[in-house]
């Protein structure tokens, strides 16, 4: 891909059968069909008279479509998608890396997907193994004691994680009030601790991107409970004095919470606990390969130090004399649970096939190609994009839009030329920090080939900007719809189809 | 688009015109430009009290919401309905779609807001 | 290493041309002290057969031959196989969270056209994209509650999910939202109307209730509304077997449904992930929760979808968000989406019929045995039925496990006063020889006075 100019389609696909399929409900027709039950082995009953008042006069408005007409739909759907098995997502923090297949072979293994949470502990041994493997490896990788995996998210993660440290101060006699978090945090770091019922203070990034030791100095005290820090941090840099930052906490009597999202740059290398960590989140969905589904599932696992133990959502998993596993429930100082029975299971297997698969040689390589890959990138692309901070990246680097928004031409539009390029957008605008911010995170699981092709297309669309900054500005301009009304669709949104007539409601 | 000279401004980007005892309130030419295409308004309702230099809503575009701060202390006493279905009268006309109408408590806190050309300048800073 | 695309001589030319002598160059950024100087303690890297073995072994641990009568908010339904046939597609399993709408219309379209089942079925007004599951969904929709009415407390019943409850305690133990529960007539196994008046004030922001409820009972919504919403409360119904609005009247008094579409073609997976679900009606939508998938156009008129409302959530509001909530369900979303078009209108309430059926056929067939009977008469149920028997759970449960059968869970395990009761549930998936050999092993039990 070196020739800079890419045809603009003006819809001509559009009355292609696979490009135009419409809603589910508008291809229904009364009378398809695409189920067959078997015949009852039972009485039948009469719905009506048995459940009276609260039977269901009318129907739901579903679609009624055959099997062709529904495989032909989602398939059609899919291939609007941009995707892993496509190409490269540079988005910082995501980690989206290679799903491996064989995770969703094992995870549909009947003893283990047919398994209901409540059947008896002599029943579920080989899943309960698979988990306590999965803890197991976990804590070694952290560097932690203990570890729950009941969130189902990372943000999940970050509010059981906060929930915990509440808990500890609050064992210890007062809950204090505060959490410090770095202007350059996720959103969900201060929506998770505002649940939390804790006030969120905001520590200001020094000039290399990472924590002011003075201002945190300063902004600690007897009222906080604890920094939530991002280790890398969202601009990819490592904290470097991230000891120092937990003995000034610590010192104080406040604890040090890691968001767990950039671990792909840490996996075998370095371990939070080792550099003092008290509490972090993963993410399996971003460092463990889990797929992201098009926004889900995830599953956020919270790791700890021994001190923390106690506090960890209930049920915990025990091993009896004998070796049999089985659900503990007796947890007295527990925080109580953040969902309903033990968490994403299927996320669970997928992440231990991950780790069985790469072995602590692979994980220590994945971890190695991740930041090699990134600083690759930085290389080749920083005399075209402006490196706000000259500190060493880790396994994602940022960019800032200064050069070009001199030529009028912003971070979000060159995010969406990258599309014509055959890439998905980097992450736009985010860290906060960073004016005009190109965060792009290639992950490990991209070739040479693929980012020289990366890098190709960021020094074309930069020569764009020079040249033909309105091609830029326009883009994307070989989608299969151009840019979409936001701005409508929020002051007046349909966020459902509606029949023509609507039939009484009951 | 100028900044009518009988309005009084605040730091926040807020626009007062008052007449009697009842001051008007919208947002000015310069917030609205920063936000893009409002698409809603999160306003009190008519009887709510308001407090100077203190959230009484806020303003969204598709990517960012604003707060709005009140200039004034005073009594809510009226709300522009038609923000509801026509927001984006606030980015045509910004200094006459108004968005709230109070009663004020203290006429004298409008001395320590900004008149128009103290305002100017002040935008012309940040920018 | 077979997931990395790079070959030793590739690294050594990227190292050179970054300028490094090697890859520990790259990671002196980290202190020496907080670097390993030792390999991961993890199991060794395993062949791709291996895994499969490994998880295979894993799997004939856990024994897939037993018929099972468990329920309690997890349900086994037959899952039709395009679903996986479908969601398995690359540009499905692989994609990222919709935000580049222009490249994602796909996942955009099918979460609509989920949005749009989800408030036909429930009869609401809109729903939104998913949540974790059902028990956090009811979290947040009381916490929903809570910022449109103002207000400061709640109501609960006592018949929601005992883990649903545990879990609301945990989301709002540290937002001052003081909870009263309300008990269960000792008759119909539904809430107890009279509490339930007695409990609900001004001060109330959302009365929680589940229906069907934990034991299976479905209760008189109505009735419950009408109470709720004369005190100014919010009614929010939760919803844990969504296959039973394929027979059941919809909840449409409800302010808010908070559902888990387990139900809907996703497989039990020993807990999750599962589908969680917020509808609501319109007036409360900005109040909600979770991603929102909007219909819009293009440039060109064409009609397309995407993200909004995005000033709720917590990428822009930050701590005043909605809710934290980031990632979700999508994926299991689209397996729930494929199931009811799968099943269509007529499909899921025939489906709903045949639960009902078997379950009714259970109920009559294990309550006839001695020392047996329902627990809960006078209120209509959907799948699920509380069995009492003389003898306690503990002593039958191993006999009906040494015939291949996991029978109804022990409920004195969170309601103590329910002394050997035991929830059993009856999907179109159980057989009439299932039921029938339960039947027989409790029969063969000595019913001692």
């Amino acid at each position: 891909m070196t020739n800079s100019s890419v045809p603009v389609t003006t819809g001509n696909v559009r009355p292609h059968p696979t490009q135009n399929e419409a809603l589910l409900f508008e291809i229904s027709t009364p009378g398809k069909h695409a189920y067959k039950l078997p015949p009852l082995d039972v009485p039948a009953v009469d719905a009506a008279s048995l459940l009276g008042a609260t039977h269901r006069s009318q129907s739901a408005q579903l679609p009624e479509l055959s099997e062709i007409e529904i495989v032909r739909h989602f398939t059609r759907l899919s291939t609007w998608n941009y995707a892993i098995d496509l190409g490269m997502y540079p988005l910082g923090s995501c980690t989206m890396k290679y799903n491996p297949r064989v995770n969703e072979l094992v995870a549909r293994i009947e003893g283990l997907a047919e398994a209901h949470p409540y059947r008896p502990d002599s029943l579920a041994q080989g899943i309960l193994e698979v988990i306590d493997l999965l803890q197991r490896c976990l804590i070694e990788i952290t560097g932690m004691d203990a570890i729950t995996l009941q969130p189902a998210a990372g943000a999940h993660g970050e509010f059981t994680g906060i929930l915990l440290v509440r808990a500890w101060h609050e064992s210890q006699g007062n809950p204090r009030k505060k959490i410090l978090i770095p202007d350059s945090a996720h959103g969900t770091n201060p929506a998770s601790a505002a649940i939390c019922g804790y006030t969120v203070e905001t520590l200001k990034s020094n000039a290399e991107g990472g924590i002011d030791l003075d201002a945190l100095t300063r902004q600690v005290d007897e009222d906080t409970a604890a920094l939530m820090l991002t280790n890398p941090s969202t601009i990819g840099v490592f904290e470097s004095q991230i000891a120092k930052i937990a003995e000034i906490l610590h010192a104080k009597g406040a604890l040090l919470y890691m968001d767990g999202a950039n671990m792909n740059a840490l996996v075998g290398k370095a371990r939070p606990g080792d550099f003092g960590v008290d509490v972090m989140h993963l993410n399996l969905h971003k460092t463990f390969s889990t797929p992201h589904g098009g926004g889900g599932p995830g599953s956020g696992p919270v790791a700890c130090k021994a001190f923390l133990e106690p506090f960890l959502p209930t049920p915990v998993l025990v091993q009896d004399q004998d070796g049999a596993k089985h659900w503990n429930y007796n947890r007295p100082q527990s925080v109580g649970r953040v969902r309903a029975f033990y968490g994403n299971v299927g996320m669970f297997i997928r992440a231990l096939a991950y780790i069985l698969a790469n072995g602590p040689d692979g994980l220590r390589q994945t971890t190695e190609d991740a930041v090699l890959n990134a600083n690759y990138i930085r290389k080749k692309l920083e005399d075209v994009y402006d490196l706000p901070y000259k500190t060493a990246s880790m396994h994602e680097v940022v960019f800032s839009d200064k050069r070009q928004a001199a030529l009028g031409v912003k971070t979000g539009e060159i995010a969406k030329r990258l599309i014509d390029y055959g890439f998905h957008p980097y992450t736009v605008s985010f860290p906060m920090i960073v004016h005009g911010a190109l965060m792009i995170e290639p992950t490990e699981s991209e070739s040479l080939e693929e980012l020289d092709q990366f890098i190709a297309a960021m020094r074309a669309i930069a020569k764009e900007v020079e040249e033909t900054p309105e091609l830029v500005k326009a883009a994307p301009h070989s989608t299969r719809v151009s840019k979409l009304d936001e701005v409508t669709a929020a002051r007046k949104p349909i966020l459902r189809w509606a029949p023509a007539v609507r039939p009484n409601a009951r | 688009m100028s900044y009518p000279a009988n309005y009084r401004y605040t730091r926040e980007h807020e626009w007062i015109e008052v007449t009697g005892s009842i001051g008007v309130i919208g947002i000015t030419d310069y917030a609205q430009a920063s936000l893009g295409d409002i698409v809603y308004v999160d306003a009190p309702k008519v009887g709510d009290t308001v407090t100077a230099n203190v959230t009484f809503g806020s303003v969204e575009s598709v990517k960012a919401v604003s707060d709005l701060f009140s200039p004034v202390t005073g009594t809510v006493t009226a709300v522009n309905e038609e923000l509801k279905d026509a927001p984006d009268q606030i980015n045509e006309k910004p200094h006459e779609a108004w968005i709230i109408k109070v009663a004020l408590a203290d006429p004298g806190q409008l001395n320590s807001l900004l008149d128009a050309a103290a305002y100017e300048a002040f935008i012309a800073e940040e920018s | 290493m077979r997931y990395l695309p790079k070959s030793p001589a590739e690294r050594e030319k990227m190292l050179a041309e970054i300028g490094a002598a090697s890859i520990d160059d790259l990671f002196a950024v980290i202190p020496a002290e907080d670097r390993m100087n030792r390999d991961l303690d993890v199991p060794r890297a395993h062949a791709e057969s291996e895994i499969i073995d490994y998880f295979r072994a894993a799997g004939r641990k856990n024994a897939t031959n037993y018929a099972s009568f468990l329920g309690a908010g997890c349900y086994r339904h037959y899952r039709p196989v395009i679903i996986d046939s479908l969601i398995q597609r690359g540009e499905f399993l692989t994609s990222y969270t919709p935000y580049q709408a222009e490249i994602t219309q796909g996942t955009l379209q099918a979460i609509f056209e989920f949005q749009t089942m989800i408030a036909e079925l429930t009869g609401m007004d809109v729903a939104n994209a998913s949540m974790y599951d059902g028990s956090t969904g009811a979290a947040e929709a009381v916490m929903m509650a809570v910022r449109v009415t103002g207000r400061h407390k709640a109501v609960v019943a006592a018949t929601v999910h005992p883990e649903y409850r545990e879990v609301l305690v945990t989301y709002t133990k540290h937002q001052g939202l003081p909870e009263t529960l309300v008990s269960y007539d000792r008759e119909t196994g539904r809430i107890d109307l009279s509490s339930l008046e007695a409990a609900v004030t001004e001060e109330t922001a959302a009365v929680l209730v589940q229906s069907p409820n934990f034991f299976g009972v479905i209760e008189d919504i109505p009735a419950i509304a009408e109470i709720v919403h004369a005190k100014g409360a919010l009614l929010i119904v939760s919803i844990a077997e969504a296959v039973s609005l394929g027979v059941v009247r919809p909840p449409v008094e409800a302010d808010i449904v908070s559902m888990e579409a387990q139900s809907f073609g996703v497989a039990l997976s020993y807990g999750g992930p599962f589908c969680g679900v917020i509808a609501a009606k319109e007036k409360y939508v900005r109040q909600m929760p979770g991603r929102l998938v909007g219909q819009t156009v293009d440039g060109n008129g064409n009609r397309g979808f995407v993200l909004t409302l995005s000033t709720r959530e917590q990428h822009i509001r930050r701590e005043k968000a909605t809710s934290n909530i980031c990632t979700n369900q999508a994926l299991v979303a689209l397996m729930a989406t494929i199931f009811l078009s799968v099943y269509g209108k007529e499909g899921i309430r025939e489906l709903a019929e045949h639960n009902l059926a078997k379950a009714n056929y259970a109920a009559q067939t294990l309550s006839a045995q001695p020392g047996a009977k329902l627990r809960f008469t006078g209120a209509p149920s959907f799948h699920e039925f509380v069995l009492q028997t003389e003898e306690a759970p503990a002593q039958w449960t191993q006999r009906l496990l040494d015939n291949k059968i996991v029978g109804g869970i022990d409920l004195s395990r969170w309601y103590p006063e329910l002394q050997n009761c035991t929830l059993w549930c009856a999907t179109e998936v159980i057989t009439r020889k299932n039921i029938d050999a339960a039947a027989d092993v409790l029969a063969a039990t000595p019913a001692e006075a």
